[in-house]
């Protein structure tokens, strides 16, 4: 079950794949299937096994602040800060 | 296995998104360009201080010049180099607003440094940006005040030498020397976690502005990934492995105040 999961504002985003250099579980990938209105093909999440955990790490690193992050509240899972 | 996920679930929450101090407007800056996080960065810290209302932003001449159309708090442009000289004006006269200035090593270092010298000297109350990132971006890569010696650029196409055009300027060790200044920190924006450190140094900078305890710098080494020909990717690596071990990371100056505040935060 994923813990897990990003929104890319693909109109900003700008194809520059930091994130998926960055993303540890290796589930973000750049949609050259896709070309937003500036000409630049996105990042998106490619997770079919579900195993975005909601690091954020993607987000930290995205020079175009377009990447949303959610994960499920930690309570949840069992310990952790409060988020 | 189960489908990827579309839209979140109703257990999930929000956990990062974009700033609300950062305009929703798309920035011309070129895909991979720090600038990007640097401003987010900004942005985070104003929105968690809460100051959003009482910012004032000086924007550069530089790759920067739109700053103030990307962030939703009050700005200015100034002439090249100028902005610690009009943010030193505003802050005289509006005391109660925070005024920053963010600013491009050609702009700070080159044609600006006697502006930032002396705002330092003074110890004006303001808060300094500083996107270092070793060479002049906006007007197409053009050898800059921070450039490395044997660094390539379209004005030094053999590579810089000293004999022709001197060493690599470091600001944070010039303006650390001066008793006007309160902190000097230098941070790096290559990776993840040296972000998160950027992000808190940009954080305790404001707060010392907060508290008025004199002026603030947060050098930000950053890349350039177009006029350095590299990926986006290659030039994070070209900050650590070329940049860092030329601009040493660390606090500069930081005084018994600004510490005090940094533990604070």
């Amino acid at each position: 079950m994923a813990h897990g999961m990003i929104i890319v504002d693909e109109a900003h985003c700008k194809g520059c794949a930091l994130c998926t250099t960055a993303c540890p579980q290796q589930i973000l990938e750049i949609d050259t299937q896709t070309l937003n209105d500036r000409g630049y093909h996105p990042a998106h999440l490619a997770d079919p096994a579900g195993r975005c955990t909601g690091c954020a790490i993607c987000a930290v690193i995205c020079p175009d602040a377009c990447i949303t992050v959610y994960r499920e509240a930690r309570a949840k899972q069992g310990g952790g800060k409060d988020a | 296995m189960m489908q990827a996920l579309r839209e979140p679930t109703a257990e999930m929450e929000v956990i990062y998104q974009h700033p609300a101090a950062l305009s929703e407007c798309r920035t011309h800056y070129c895909p991979g360009c720090t600038h990007g996080i640097a401003h987010r960065l900004l942005a985070e810290a104003i929105d968690e201080l809460g100051i959003r209302e009482r910012v004032i932003l000086v924007a550069p001449v530089g790759c920067a010049v739109f700053a103030y159309e990307y962030f939703e708090v009050d700005g200015c442009e100034a002439a090249h180099g100028r902005a610690p000289a009009m943010a030193t004006g505003i802050k005289r006269s509006c005391p109660e607003n925070l005024v920053i200035t963010y600013q491009g090593d050609g702009d700070l270092a080159s044609i600006g440094a006697a502006e930032i010298l002396h705002a330092a000297a003074r110890g004006e109350r303001i808060t300094t940006i500083f996107v270092n990132n070793a060479v002049y971006g906006m007007t197409g890569g053009q050898m800059a005040p921070t450039s490395l010696l044997g660094q390539k650029t379209t004005s030094s196409p053999a590579g810089r030498m000293a004999t022709l055009t001197g060493y690599p300027l470091h600001m944070c060790e010039l303006l650390s020397g001066l008793q006007g200044s309160t902190y000097i920190v230098r941070r790096s924006l290559h990776d993840v976690r040296h972000i998160r450190q950027a992000k808190k140094a940009i954080t305790t900078a404001l707060r010392v502005q907060m508290a008025g305890l004199g002026f603030g710098m947060v050098e930000l080494l950053s890349s350039c990934p177009t006029n350095w020909g590299l990926t986006p990717e290659q030039a994070m690596g070209w900050i650590e492995t070329k940049l860092i071990p030329q601009y040493p990371l660390g606090d500069y100056k930081v005084t018994d105040e600004a510490k005090a505040l940094e533990k604070a935060g």
